[in-house]
């Protein structure tokens, strides 16, 4: 099976839909893909259907109309040629051939960890939100959330708004940082609002910066979990452990279509071209930077791809939202204490049961990988790999087909393309 | 058998290693597993319990059978009447 | 400046084996390796130990190193994945399994145990097969193992000997007697081995050694799909050719019930992109012999570059232009079987011991002396 289209947008969050909007509405062929099975990404998770947020609303019902065809549950495997792209669609497959393409596969988690991460009920913090927001029943639950940022405040309010009862959280910055970052939002009107609903609803919570999650117990699931708060030690008996330590962009399949990556992000131009010709980042690719930047980043991507005029406005609002990025990602720099919580026993790949112990004498990520098996099973790295290069300052290695894992028969050549490339070649 | 759903919210009834779980339309099937008590997903290789972990298609802990499709994951997945989904825990 | 017996340029497989006998022996070593040990080809290679006869000499060769390893398996640790699965070489026609009797026999001469299975018990030994293969010739001692691993061990054996592990060393030049690094560090030795697979011409100009890229694939982990390494007879006819690119099936069970696959060659390639139209016919002709293989999960692709000569055989001796250089590289395909093997002779013909087999077909003087190359063509 094969689809063409003159735009293809890899993922179909808030950056996904504003390009595909505005490449849509200009007459572009656009064809959005997606592995989640409806549109709005992480942050927009479950809107579709719900409709409750405002902002997603006006983008979906949007998006509804462009005109633009979206797969849902289909995820990017391959690349194997300029222009072609392999996607794996349950357990059928099909190939891609697009004109431009603009990437926006946003972001995952920081996951760090620590004794007794690997037990069920420890997730991340917007791990536990979508999962709440998709149904886990969670009302006279007792939640912990550790973690740092906004996404942390975000999840409490998901959280007590379905019932449970979030006992306490735990920002892992200082409080000069903390405060600090909270006294730049006067620049940002959007997320001042955010941020004051969101702690108006929860007021009660018991909130420490210089907090973080030092281990978590419990006999075939998290029962309780231990604090550092300050200097102190608390312990807190618990249903769920929400853990996690920032977003970090999904970079792979920029990597795979071989665009350039700089200190985490895809490089781009003002034009959010990537270093491969016809190739756009936008979102969280270009570094963590929230809604806002992957709307005003798509929109733009969504015009240039589409060949029309750029609004002077468009502009103006992405080097403001830039200057938000900066200070997130000031603000979210994990702690130093937080490297040093995992004991020799501590599992660091979860896919191949890899102990931290495992890793002595290792230099870095290759001899881990061919060593100890660090990051060779399932998720390909996507977690530990993360925790490596904050713990250890270890950097990836390239990116290969497949990005996923994925059944060979989503890796084999429709035959038009494989005639083309030898060709070629 | 189940009662008929109520006209209000759509229900949709599947089994999780054999067990009928009954949930809202829309609810994910790594969300539905909770309601089975134990949220365990899968074994390590060590045969220790393991959960969802990110929520979002990338740690690949909540991967099950899903109507004989393997390796699909359940956080990516909505719950869909009479599906079938077979844990390895 | 440092002083050795003798220093090894080059920490994959065979200069890791080398520093374990030669450490082993009593030599003082250094082994000098420019990023990890067993990171290069070794760690791109299947890590099959395999018993060849495409002539004489790759049959002592291969056949012999076999054994080694096997006297080795039960040192290794675990994490070395050794396991003694045996090769099934496939027959597709009847054409194909008549040569498979004189392979037997080939085998057999040479001590290796070999069998022939007709196509009912090919079909009960491995279910996952393609129906319609008229037989299979079963080496039954072959194994497969983890190469990286496995080299790591040998280099860290060498080091509690006394040997010291250099990695992230890149050398820049080789002199008569010395070693310099390319921080500028210099290592003085008595000897001096080149084992640097398809970096070797880089630092000894003139080698035949050129790069035959390789792509492999893995599956996940899962339950076992099959339980012998496989490998199409017709991998002689289609692999070995050196002109063009050329696809053969070869799939190996590893212990962690992932299935491993290849194989691709093209020579003279030199680049580490996966090549999507070689991986697709690679992957159309594994298909042909496992009909479920389109279903199998992959984890990942990875290319490799195998360090070819011209006649397939390695050179293993002294240089005999640079009588102070000694080689222990172009192993091709076949370094992690040889490694065992190659160490040996190296090792042998350093301490002027005699060896288990004729080391004369691996001489580099094969190639690197006219008078040498007209014996070789005569």
């Amino acid at each position: 099976m094969r689809e063409a289209c003159d735009l293809v947008v890899v993922g179909a969050g808030p950056g996904g839909l504003a390009a595909a909007c505005r490449a849509a509405e200009a007459g572009l062929d656009v064809l959005v893909l997606d592995a989640q099975p409806e549109p709005g990404g992480q942050v927009w998770r479950s809107e579709a259907r719900k409709g409750a947020n405002r902002l997603a609303r006006r983008w979906l019902t949007r998006f509804a109309a462009s005109g633009a065809r979206f797969r849902p549950g289909a995820r990017v495997v391959a690349a194997p040629e300029p222009g072609v792209l392999l996607v794996e669609e349950g357990s059928s497959s099909f190939a891609v051939r697009y004109g431009r393409a603009v990437l926006a596969t946003g972001a995952r988690e920081r996951f760090l960890p620590f004794p007794g991460w690997t037990l069920p009920g420890v997730l991340g913090v917007s791990g536990l939100q979508v999962l709440v927001k998709d149904g886990l029943p969670i009302r006279g639950k007792r939640v912990v959330l550790a973690g740092t940022g906004p996404l942390l405040l975000a999840a409490a309010a998901t959280i007590h708004a379905h019932g449970g009862e979030v006992l306490y959280i735990a920002e892992q910055a200082s409080a000069a940082s903390h405060w600090g970052f909270a006294l730049q939002l006067w620049r940002h009107p959007a997320k001042l609002l955010q941020g004051a609903l969101m702690s108006a609803a929860l007021i009660s919570v018991p909130t420490s910066t210089d907090a973080w999650v030092i281990a978590a117990e419990g006999e075939g699931r998290v029962e309780s979990v231990r604090l550092s708060v300050r200097g102190r030690e608390e312990q807190l008996r618990c249903d769920y452990l929400g853990a996690a330590y920032g977003l970090v962009p999904n970079l792979e399949v920029a990597r795979l279509l071989g665009c350039e990556t700089s200190a985490g992000a895809v490089v781009v131009n003002e034009r959010l071209e990537t270093r491969v010709p016809k190739v756009h980042a936008v979102g969280e690719l270009l570094g963590i930077g929230g809604v806002d930047q992957a709307l005003v980043t798509g929109e733009l991507a969504g015009l240039v791809a589409a060949e029309q005029p750029i609004p002077v406005e468009l502009e103006r609002t992405w080097h403001r939202v830039r200057a938000f990025a900066a200070q997130l990602a000031r603000h979210d720099a994990p702690r130093a204490e937080l490297r040093r919580l995992a004991t020799p026993d501590t599992l660091l790949c979860r896919c191949e049961d890899v102990p931290m112990s495992a890793l002595e004498g290792c230099q870095n990520l290759r001899e881990a990988r061919l060593y100890a098996r660090l990051g060779m099973g399932a998720c390909q790295g996507r977690t530990c790999g993360t925790a490596a290069q904050t713990l250890f300052g270890w950097s990836g290695e390239d990116v290969r087909p497949p990005c996923l894992p994925a059944r060979i028969g989503s890796l084999r050549l429709p035959s038009d393309v494989s005639s083309t490339h030898a060709r070629e070649s | 058998m189940r009662e008929p759903a109520s006209k209000a919210t759509t229900r949709v009834t599947l089994r999780i290693n054999g067990r009928a779980v009954t949930v809202p339309a829309g609810t994910s099937v790594a969300a539905a597993l909770a309601m089975t008590d134990s949220f365990v997903s899968r074994a390590d290789l060590s045969g220790r319990p393991r959960g969802p972990l990110c929520g979002m298609g990338v740690c690949f802990e909540c991967r099950a059978t899903i109507d004989g499709v393997p390796e699909v994951l359940m956080c990516l997945t909505p719950c869909r009447e009479d599906q079938e989904v077979v844990t390895d825990a | 400046m440092s002083a050795f017996d003798c220093v090894i340029v080059g920490g994959g497989i065979v200069g890791a084996a080398l520093a374990d006998v030669l450490s082993a022996d009593g030599m003082s070593v250094a082994l000098v390796e420019a990023r990890s040990i067993g990171a290069g080809t070794t760690a791109c290679g299947m890590g099959h130990l395999v018993a060849m006869d495409d002539n004489a000499a790759e049959l002592a060769l291969t056949s012999w190193s076999v054994s080694l390893w096997r006297e080795l398996a039960d040192g290794l640790p675990r994490a070395v994945e050794y396991d003694a699965c045996g090769t099934l070489w496939l027959a597709a026609d009847d054409e194909e399994m008549a040569a498979v009797s004189a392979k037997v026999a080939n085998y057999r001469a040479a001590g290796v145990r070999a069998e022939v299975l007709d196509s009912a018990a090919l079909q009960e030994a491995e279910p996952a097969l393609a129906p319609g293969l008229v037989g299979a010739l079963r080496v039954v001692d072959d194994a497969v193992l983890y190469p990286p691993l496995a080299a790591r061990t040998f280099a860290l054996r060498a080091q509690a000997r006394g040997a010291r592990l250099m990695t992230g060393c890149p050398v820049r030049e080789l002199r008569s007697g010395s070693v310099v690094l390319s921080n500028g560090e210099v290592l003085t030795a008595r000897y001096i081995v080149l084992a640097a697979g398809v970096a070797s011409p880089a630092l000894c100009p003139g080698l035949p050694i050129s790069p035959r890229k390789g792509h492999l694939l893995i599956t996940r982990r899962g339950a076992p799909v099959v339980h012998h390494q496989l490998v199409e007879l017709g991998y002689l006819k289609s692999a070995h050719g050196t002109d063009g690119a050329s696809v053969a099936f070869n799939a190996q069970p590893r212990v962690t019930g992932q299935l491993l696959l290849g194989s691709s060659r093209q020579p003279g390639d030199a680049t580490r992109e996966v090549d999507a139209a070689l991986l697709e016919r690679m992957l159309k002709r594994a298909a042909m012999f496992l009909p479920g293989l389109d279903g199998l999960q992959a984890l990942r692709v990875w290319t490799g570059l195998r360090p070819a000569t011209p006649d397939g055989l390695p050179l293993l001796g002294p240089h005999p232009e640079k009588p102070w250089l000694w080689l222990a590289c172009g192993h091709e395909g076949l370094g992690i079987t040889t490694a065992t093997g190659s160490a040996r002779l190296v090792a042998d013909q350093l301490l002027g011991r005699t060896s288990a087999i004729d080391a004369r077909p691996y001489s580099p003087a094969r190639f690197l002396t006219a008078s040498s190359r007209e014996v070789a063509h005569a």
